[in-house]
This record gives C-alpha cells, sequence and structure tokens, in this order.
C-alpha cells in the first residue's frame, strides 16, 4: 500500500479546533483536563497520551497577510499540530516490547495489546508526543486512524478540517502539493513561509509535514530535533570500555595483592 | 535547549518512578559482585569472599526484575520484554541482559555449573553495571544525551564501589576489595571534578536545584569521603564508614539523575521569541 501522510497548513487554519474534537471523537479518547491556561486561546497546551491533535496559537506582531488588517492589531496564526510519524522514529527504536511498530501504510503505530507501560518511548521521542496514560498505564499517540484508512477513509481530524488546512494523501503527492503552494504563498507577498518536515535532521523526515509562517520553533516544530538512536554509538562504546576497565581492574588488583 | 511555543516544554519528562533509580543501584551491586567474585576465584582467593559476592549477584537479579516490574504500567504484562529482541532499544537489550544475568548468576552458585555461569556471569555483570548509562543517555532529554559517553563510566565506578562497599560491611577486608572500592572512588571524584567544571546550559540541573544537590551529595558520598578515609586508613571501623558513604553515595547518585532528567524536559523550552505584545 502507498505511504499516506499529512500536509498541515498554518496558513488556512483558522483555529476552529474541529480536528481536537472529531479525534477525540472518533478514537473515544478520554478527557484530559479543563484549564484556562492563559496561552491565547489555546487550552489544551500539548499533544499527549489523551491529546492526538493539539490547535497552536502564536499570537505575533502584525505581519502582512495574517488577521489583523488595522496595522495596529496584534495577530495570530494557527497550526494544528500532531504526531509526525517520524522516519526514524525514537519512540518505534526505544520499545523494547514490539509494541510500537511501522505500518504498511509508514505511520508509527502503537499496538494497546502489547504494551506494558515501561515509558521509554516517553523519553524517546524528541517531539515530545507520546507518553503513559496514568490510570490505565500504557503509552498512547495518534494512530494515524489506522483503522479508517484500512477501511479506504481520511483520518478523522482531515475528515472535519472546515478550511482543509489538514490535507491527507500519498505522501509525495503532499510533497508536491506543498512545493506548489509554498511558490503561490512567496508569489503573493508572504515570503516568510517556510515548509517543515524534520528530513534536515537524522529524524530524517516526517509523515506529518507543515506549512509555517516564520519560525517553526514558535509553533512547537524544532528545528533541531534528533532521534535518540544517534547517541546510541558513543553509549555503547562508552560501555564497553567501562565493562572491560570494571574487569580489568578487578583481577589488576586481585592479582596484584594475590 | 530548543525554543518553544510559549513556555510549554517541548519534551515529555520521564514517567518512571523510584523503582527504577533504586534498580540502578542494586542491578550495579549485583553486577559489580558477579565481577569481584569470578575474578577473585579466578585468582585463588579464598571461599567466603567468593561465595557472598555471588550470593549477591544471585540475589540481585529477581530483586532488579521485582524492581522493574513495579514500575511498568502493565505490571502483568512484564514478559513481553521479553516477546522480541529490539537492537535499537537499550532497554530491549538490558531486559535481555538482566534475564540472562539472573539466570548465570543463579547457577553460578551450583558448583557443577559454576566453572561456566559464574564467568558468563561475570561478563553479563558488566553489562549491567554499564547499560543503564546508555539507557538514559540514548534518550530525547539533553542533560542526559549531553552525557552519554560519560554515564556508563560513571555507573559502572558507581556500581563497582557499591558492590565492594557491601562485600566490606559483611566483614571482608581483603586488601583488593580496599583498591577496587578506592580505583572507583577515585574515578567517581574525577567524574565529580568533570561536572562541575563543563560550561554547557544543559547540565544546569546536575548543579541547580533539588537535583543539583542530589547530584552533589552523591558525588561527594561517592568519591572524595571514601577515597580519603580508604587511603588513610586501614581502621575498619573507619571503612566500614566509608562503605556506607559510597553505598549512600551511588543510590543519591541513581536518584539524582533520573530527578535532573525531570528538570531537563522541563526546561526545554524558552521564551517565546515572537514578542506577544
Amino acid at each position: 500500500m502507498a505511504t499516506t501522510a499529512f500536509l498541515t497548513d498554518s496558513t488556512l487554519c483558522i483555529g476552529c479546533k474541529a480536528c481536537e474534537v472529531a479525534c477525540k471523537e472518533y478514537n473515544q479518547v478520554p478527557a484530559d483536563g479543563y484549564e484556562w491556561t492563559g496561552r491565547s486561546y489555546d487550552n489544551t497546551l500539548d499533544l499527549g497520551h489523551s491529546t492526538w491533535r493539539h490547535v497552536a496559537f502564536v499570537e505575533m506582531d502584525t505581519a502582512f497577510g495574517v488577521g489583523g488588517n488595522s496595522g495596529e492589531q496584534l495577530t495570530w496564526s494557527f497550526v494544528s499540530d500532531v504526531c509526525k510519524h517520524c522516519a526514524n522514529a525514537g519512540c518505534l527504536d526505544a520499545c523494547p516490547t514490539g509494541s510500537i511498530v511501522r505500518t504498511d501504510l509508514g505511520s508509527v503505530y502503537v499496538q494497546p495489546d502489547v504494551c506494558n507501560g515501561c515509558g521509554y518511548c516517553v523519553v524517546g521521542c524528541p517531539f515530545g508526543v507520546i507518553d503513559r496514560r496514568p490510570d490505565d498505564g500504557r503509552a498512547f499517540k495518534c494512530t494515524f486512524c489506522y483503522d479508517r484508512q484500512r477501511d479506504g477513509q481520511q483520518p478523522a481530524c482531515a475528515k472535519a478540517c472546515p478550511t482543509e488546512s489538514i490535507l491527507f494523501g500519498e505522501i509525495d503527492d503532499l510533497r508536491a502539493h506543498a512545493a506548489a503552494r509554498l511558490a503561490t504563498l512567496h508569489a503573493r507577498g508572504i515570503t516568510d513561509a517556510v515548509f517543515w518536515d524534520s528530513s534536515n535532521t537524522s529524524v530524517g523526515g516526517a509523515h506529518a509535514m507543515f506549512i509555517v509562517r516564520g519560525d517553526p520553533e514558535a509553533y512547537n516544530l524544532p528545528t533541531n530535533a534528533q532521534a535518540p538512536t544517534i547517541y546510541q554509538r558513543d553509549g555503547w562504546r562508552s560501555a564497553t570500555v567501562a565493562a572491560a576497565l570494571a574487569i580489568a581492574g578487578a583481577a589488576f588488583a586481585f592479582l596484584r595483592r594475590g | 535547549m530548543t525554543t518553544t511555543y510559549y513556555d510549554v516544554p517541548l519534551l515529555k519528562p520521564p514517567v518512571w518512578t523510584w523503582e527504577v533509580p533504586v534498580y540502578f543501584f542494586v542491578g550495579g551491586i549485583a553486577g559489580g559482585a558477579a565481577v569481584i567474585g569470578t575474578v577473585a576465584h579466578w585468582t585463588g582467593e579464598d571461599g567466603t569472599l567468593v561465595r557472598d559476592a555471588r550470593w549477591i549477584a544471585a540475589a540481585g537479579g529477581p530483586a532488579s526484575a521485582m524492581l522493574l516490574t513495579a514500575d511498568l504500567g502493565r505490571p502483568e504484562r512484564f514478559i513481553n520484554m521479553l516477546r522480541t529482541l529490539n537492537p535499537q532499544s537499550p532497554m530491549s537489550i538490558g531486559s535481555w541482559t538482566l534475564a540472562s544475568f539472573s539466570a548465570t548468576s543463579t547457577s553460578a552458585l551450583i558448583p557443577a555449573v559454576s566453572p561456566v555461569a559464574a564467568p558468563a556471569a561475570a561478563v553479563l555483570g558488566g553489562m549491567m553495571l554499564t547499560y543503564t548509562g546508555v539507557l538514559i543517555g540514548a534518550t530525547a532529554i539533553p542533560v542526559w544525551n549531553a552525557n552519554v559517553s560519560l554515564l556508563p563510566i560513571h555507573f559502572a565506578a558507581s556500581g563497582m564501589a557499591a558492590a565492594a562497599a557491601t562485600l566490606t560491611l559483611m566483614g571482608h577486608d581483603e586488601p583488593a576489595l580496599n583498591d577496587i572500592a578506592l580505583g572507583a572512588a577515585a574515578i567517581e571524584t574525577l567524574i565529580g571534578a568533570a561536572i562541575e567544571s563543563r560550561d554547557d546550559p544543559r547540565l544546569a540541573p546536575l548543579r541547580q536545584g533539588a537535583s543539583g544537590w542530589t547530584i552533589r551529595a552523591g558525588g561527594v558520598l561517592s568519591g572524595p569521603v571514601p577515597l580519603v578515609i580508604r587511603a588513610a586508613t586501614r581502621n575498619r571501623t573507619w571503612r566500614s564508614v566509608a562503605s556506607i558513604a559510597a553505598l549512600a553515595g551511588s543510590l543519591l547518585t541513581r536518584l539524582g539523575w533520573i530527578a535532573a532528567g525531570r528538570v531537563s524536559a522541563r526546561q526545554s523550552d524558552h521564551a517565546h521569541r515572537h514578542s506577544a505584545r
């Protein structure tokens, strides 16, 4: 089957949060707090075990083409954050039970009947997506609506999005679409629009791609995220040296002292 | 550290509870004891040191498994740890290491099997001493991955020191044991100095707040205190004091590093770069 992906275009997002609601409703994700955060109109704050789509509200100085027509008003941008379904997924590499797998659609999926809640995936994700659900014990994240896709449907969030800010489709088609969209935006004078998919790092690309204005970091899209697997070589090398030293040191001590 | 969305941390903190750092402590002692027991036997040491070391190693296996199982979100599924081997996962390698170490350290108690089992337990003991450093080093947590090369050495020294300390408190005063404890304390002292002197903002949790004080207390009790005492005197009472200090230091070190990881995840944010008003 083809590799599917999301393209989330912040320049089309109106911050309606239909994606958050649709995801929760379809996937029967439990409530995870009702809190006035004081962070603009974002009362969800971040992705987690029971939030798989999170709409970020990024307030900024007035900029051409972004709301706030008077030039004196504050203006803002919105984007719907989601699990990146990384090409080199830190959570997948971390999982000791084999619960987290790569599906035939290219997504990263946590098998809830296998996960024993060790929590290692939580510290393996460089984007802070996956988390362990306290009352359940297992780790949860966006499933990419694996069951809907198998039935030939779009994920719930893409289906619900009223402006088609969340596009779903075959990954190469979406990459081509993103390039065309960027060209259009730049031609209109929106020159600060950028494409983000973390392909410049060891993550190697994401199946959830984004178009945002300005610095992706402000939208919780880090520009230098690394798959923690890259640290392993140094770690194991050091571990081998240390273990050898421990054994050799003990041998030296006992041989010397008789 | 990365700039993120408002002051919301980018990373999720570790969900582990006290069982995990305590396991690091117990597993280190067990691994160190296996190394000491096998090496001592190989060099012709007397029976009781070898016997005690092998019993500590054998007890440490099941104790470790119980601690780790208790921390799981679904403890009844602990066996899924052996469902597969994922070489990319230090925790998978660690799970298999613990299982094999438990098997070999227990069978090393059986005289007929010990010629094979004890050396195997020593090699696996070397892994028990060190893999936990790789486990936390190969993660997204900045204070941990910034120290991925240091941690295996740090934890190995800590485990060897704690194993030697345990055997000392059980009444063994072989000079070789003292040498091992001295060497480990010297390494811990150097590591403590290195942590204090490196100028890297990611290391802030090691030097500030509750996690910083825990690390420092652990460092002092693991390093300079037993080093000075064991170098200065052969008095058995003082060496017992040094051993207690080393044990406390080893435990505090593990607790401190996990706490530092939590702080480091929380600090994965910066002031919002776009001006709000």
